[in-house]
Order: C-alpha cells, then structure tokens, then sequence
C-alpha cells in the first residue's frame, strides 16, 4: 500500500514538474524573445505620427485616425483644446474637418445645437498612432476584399 | 503741525554749513548707487522662478501645469521660467509689471487667490489680464526666443506652417491668439464669450 502511494507521488511529481519544465523550454511567445524569467529591455518610446495626412478607414463606422500629435491637448470640464480647431465655427480659420452630424446627436437621435456629452471626451474614440513597427502580423481583412471573396490575408 | 512742517522746510532750504558741497554731491551720487543697485537687485532677485513660486501661491498649480509642458522639458533642454513669459524685459514695463504682481501678491496674503479653488476662480481674469499684456506688445516674451524670421517652416508640421504663413507672417495674428493655454491648463473659456 505504502509503495503503492509512493510509486503514485512520484508519478505525479515526474509529469507535473517534467512537463513544467519542457513547457520553460519553448518560447513562450512570439512578441517576446527572451524566456519567461529574464526581463527584456523596454523598446524606445515611438514618435507619434505627425504627418497631417488623413488616414484609411478599415471600415465605415471606424472613429478616423488622428493625423496630427496632440501633446498637451486639454480635454477636461473648462476646456476642449480639439474643439478650438474642429468645432463648427472653429473651421473656417484651422481648415481642419468639421466634427461630423453624429457628434452632435444624443442617444435618442436628437441633433443637439453643440457636441454632444457623450462624444466630448474625443481621444475615448481617436487615438494618434505611433511610428512603432507592430510585433504581430495583422490579420484584418477589409470588407471590400471579402465582397471579392477573399477571406484572409 | 503746519509750523512742524514750516521747520523742516527751513532746514532742508537752508545751505549746509557741515559739510562741502563737493561731499553732498558726490555723497548724493554714491548712495544714488546704492539706492538704485539695491533696488534693481531686490528686482533680479524677484524676477527668478524660485522666488515666484516661493512667494506667489503659484507652486501648487500654474508651476505643476507648466511641469507637464514643453517648456519645461525637451528634446533641446532649453527652459523657459515664469519671468521669461511673464516680466517684460525692457525696464518701465518690467517695474509696471512689478506693481502689478504686488496686486497678485496682495492677492494671496488677503485671501482671493489663497486656495486653488479661490484661484481656480479667479484664473479667467488673470489670464485675460496676461491675454492683453501679450496682445498689446504682439506677444513679445514669445518673441525674445521665438523669432519668427527664424522659422524654418519647411521644418514644421503642415498645421503649423500653413497657420503660420497664412496668419503670422501678414500680421494678422500673434502667437497668443493661437497658442493660448502654451504653458498652463486654461479656464473655462466660453465664460469670456458670455462675459462679454
Ligand atoms: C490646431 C488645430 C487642431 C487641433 C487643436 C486639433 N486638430 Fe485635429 N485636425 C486639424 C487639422 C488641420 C486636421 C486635418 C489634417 C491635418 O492637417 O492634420 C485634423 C485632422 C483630425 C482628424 C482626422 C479626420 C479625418 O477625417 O481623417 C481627427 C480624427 C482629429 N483631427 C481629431 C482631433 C482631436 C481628437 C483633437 C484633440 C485631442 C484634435 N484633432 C485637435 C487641426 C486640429
Ligand atoms: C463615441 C466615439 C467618438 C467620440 C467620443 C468622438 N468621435 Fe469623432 N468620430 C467618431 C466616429 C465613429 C466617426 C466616423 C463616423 C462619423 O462621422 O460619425 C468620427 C468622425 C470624426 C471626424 C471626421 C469627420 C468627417 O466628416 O470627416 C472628426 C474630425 C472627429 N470625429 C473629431 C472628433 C472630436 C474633435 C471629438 C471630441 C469633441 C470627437 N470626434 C469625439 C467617434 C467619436
Ligand atoms: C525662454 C525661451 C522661451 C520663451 C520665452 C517661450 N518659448 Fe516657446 N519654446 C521654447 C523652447 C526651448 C521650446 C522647445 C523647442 C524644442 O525642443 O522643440 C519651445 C516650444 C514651443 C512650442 C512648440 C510646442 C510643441 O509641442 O512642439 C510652441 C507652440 C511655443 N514654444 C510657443 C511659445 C509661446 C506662445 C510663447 C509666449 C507665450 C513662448 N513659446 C515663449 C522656448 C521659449
Ligand atoms: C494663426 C494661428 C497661429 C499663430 C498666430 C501662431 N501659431 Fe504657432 N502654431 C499654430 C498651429 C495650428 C500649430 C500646430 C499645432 C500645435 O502645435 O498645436 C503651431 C505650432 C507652433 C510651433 C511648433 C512647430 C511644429 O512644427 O509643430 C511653434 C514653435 C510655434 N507654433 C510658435 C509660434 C510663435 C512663436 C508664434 C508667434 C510669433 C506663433 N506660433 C504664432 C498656429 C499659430
Ligand atoms: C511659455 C511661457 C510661460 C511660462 C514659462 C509661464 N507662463 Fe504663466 N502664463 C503664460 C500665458 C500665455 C498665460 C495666459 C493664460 C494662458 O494662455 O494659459 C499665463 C498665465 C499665468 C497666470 C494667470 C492664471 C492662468 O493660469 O491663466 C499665472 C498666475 C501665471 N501664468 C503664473 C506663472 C508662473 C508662476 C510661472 C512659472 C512657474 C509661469 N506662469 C510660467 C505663459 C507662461
């Protein structure tokens, strides 16, 4: 009985910790090329893309892109710093685009006369984009390549 | 009390009898100097940005705001302190700008500005004050490191060069119309529309 148990525990042990083991062995991921236990060195920090190009939209409803840094931008209760160039009557002298009609509804549908609270906070939808090189290979398919009947990348 | 003053008319007028004229002039000229060097230091002194945040109840907000700017850090490592931005340089308008900030100081030992809510409150008028200020003398502490003839606008972004072409160099706008809230978080600006 007693060699019987202990015939078990060491059975046990051998596949718990042998196959700990061989797992540690693998890379672990392919975003990362050091081992699970070694901290790798922090990648330098990637320019925000300033080009003041307008970018793709991957599809319709996509928030577009910002194009230009916004360093210091306030957003806050006193103070939209976006707002001072894409407001209605902010266009004219910043030439950038105007806020579209969706930004003025509320949640009934109803056009309010200014933006609306719930899109006031603007960086909860744009985001700028860096110039970092991505560690994983993106598999979005467009939607006009899969009308064509093309389904991956 | 008007013979007091009578009296000491009397002696002022009166020529030294002590004293050549030679010494009095010369006395006169000396502590001119001191006089003057004392004063212009007591200036030098306040004009750094310890002595504005030590003093002004400014180090809890405006100097934690200007702490997050890009005149604070840089890629260059040039810095621009409080008096680069708010004390003009020539000499009249740096004393005016003195007893105006005297006014901010008495500010703070009254009570107005003495908390960040009172001075949350109060942040409107000051700013429109600095607004003015830099109106008025087409943004000229800007000027003192920002020369426009120096701008290389092909080395700026599209926004900034085409807003700078269009509107700077016609003259038809100054850096304060456009880079308003450069080097701290700005006050509810619709107010100002309303208020006026
Ligand atoms: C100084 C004026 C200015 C300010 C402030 C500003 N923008 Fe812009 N923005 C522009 C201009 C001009 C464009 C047009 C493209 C360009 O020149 O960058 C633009 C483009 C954009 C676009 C791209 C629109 C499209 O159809 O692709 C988005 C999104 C955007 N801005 C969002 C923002 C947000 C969010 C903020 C605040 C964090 C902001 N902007 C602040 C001037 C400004
Ligand atoms: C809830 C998400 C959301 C928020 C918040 C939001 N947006 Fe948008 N924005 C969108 C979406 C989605 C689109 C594209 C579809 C559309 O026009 O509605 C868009 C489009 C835009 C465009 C392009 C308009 C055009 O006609 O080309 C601009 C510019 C823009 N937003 C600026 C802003 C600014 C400035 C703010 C902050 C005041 C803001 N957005 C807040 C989601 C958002
Ligand atoms: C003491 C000198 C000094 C003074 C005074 C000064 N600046 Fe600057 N400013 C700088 C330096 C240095 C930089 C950073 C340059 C760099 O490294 O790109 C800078 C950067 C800027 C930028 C670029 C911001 C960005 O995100 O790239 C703007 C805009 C600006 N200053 C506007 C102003 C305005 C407006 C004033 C007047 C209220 C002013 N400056 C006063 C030295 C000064
Ligand atoms: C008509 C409006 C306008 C005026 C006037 C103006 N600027 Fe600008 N400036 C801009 C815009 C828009 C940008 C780009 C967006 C941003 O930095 O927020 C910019 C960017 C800058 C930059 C950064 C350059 C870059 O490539 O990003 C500096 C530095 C600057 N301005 C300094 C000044 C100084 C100094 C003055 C006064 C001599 C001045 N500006 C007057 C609108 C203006
Ligand atoms: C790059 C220039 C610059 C520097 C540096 C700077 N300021 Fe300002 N300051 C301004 C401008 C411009 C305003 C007008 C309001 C605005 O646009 O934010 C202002 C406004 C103020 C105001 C009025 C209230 C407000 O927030 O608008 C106070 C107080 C003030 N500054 C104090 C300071 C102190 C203290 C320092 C140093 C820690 C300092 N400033 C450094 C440019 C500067």
């Amino acid at each position: 009985m007693k060699l019987l148990k202990l015939i078990l525990a060491s059975l046990i042990a051998a596949t718990v910790f042998g196959g700990a083991s061989s797992y540690a062995a693998e890379t672990i991921s392919e975003m990362r090329n050091a081992d699970i236990l070694t901290q790798d060195a922090a990648p330098r920090i990637s320019k925000v893309v300033n080009s003041d190009e307008r970018q793709v939209r991957n599809y319709p409803e996509q928030p577009p892109l910002i194009p230009h840094k916004i360093d210091g931008y306030q957003i806050d209760k006193r103070l939209n710093k976006c707002m001072t160039c894409h407001s209605r009557t902010a266009v004219e002298q910043s030439q950038a685009p105007m806020i579209s009609v969706t930004h003025f509804m509320n949640r009934e549908g109803q056009f309010l006369a200014s933006v609306s609270p719930r899109r006031f906070f603007c960086t909860q939808c744009h985001v700028t984009q860096t110039e970092a090189k991505p560690p994983m290979e993106n598999t979005f398919v467009d939607v006009d390549d899969v009308l064509d009947g093309k389904t991956d990348k | 009390m008007f013979s007091a003053i009578k009296r000491f008319w009397q002696v002022i007028r009166k020529p030294s009898v002590h004293y050549s004229l030679g010494f009095l002039t010369l006395g006169g000229f000396v502590a001119g100097i001191i006089f003057w060097g004392g004063f212009n230091t007591a200036l030098e002194v306040s004009n750094t940005e310890e002595f504005c945040i030590g003093c002004h109840e400014m180090e809890n907000t405006v100097y934690q705001e200007l702490k997050t700017t890009i005149h604070y850090t840089n890629r260059s490592g040039v810095r621009a302190t409080c008096p680069d931005c708010h004390v003009p340089h020539n000499w009249t308008s740096k004393v005016a700008r003195k007893i105006q900030a005297s006014k901010e100081v008495y500010g703070k030992i009254f009570g107005t500005i003495s908390t960040p809510e009172k001075f949350e409150d109060k942040r409107l008028e000051l700013a429109s004050h600095e607004w003015a200020r830099f109106k008025a003398n087409d943004s000229l502490e800007c000027r003192n490191c920002h020369s426009e003839e120096s701008m290389d606008f092909t080395r700026q972004s599209i926004r900034a060069s085409e807003q700078h072409s269009k509107y700077l160099v016609s003259g038809e706008k100054t850096c304060i119309d456009c880079h308003k809230g450069i080097a701290h978080k700005l006050p509810d600006l619709s107010l100002l529309k309303a208020a006026k």
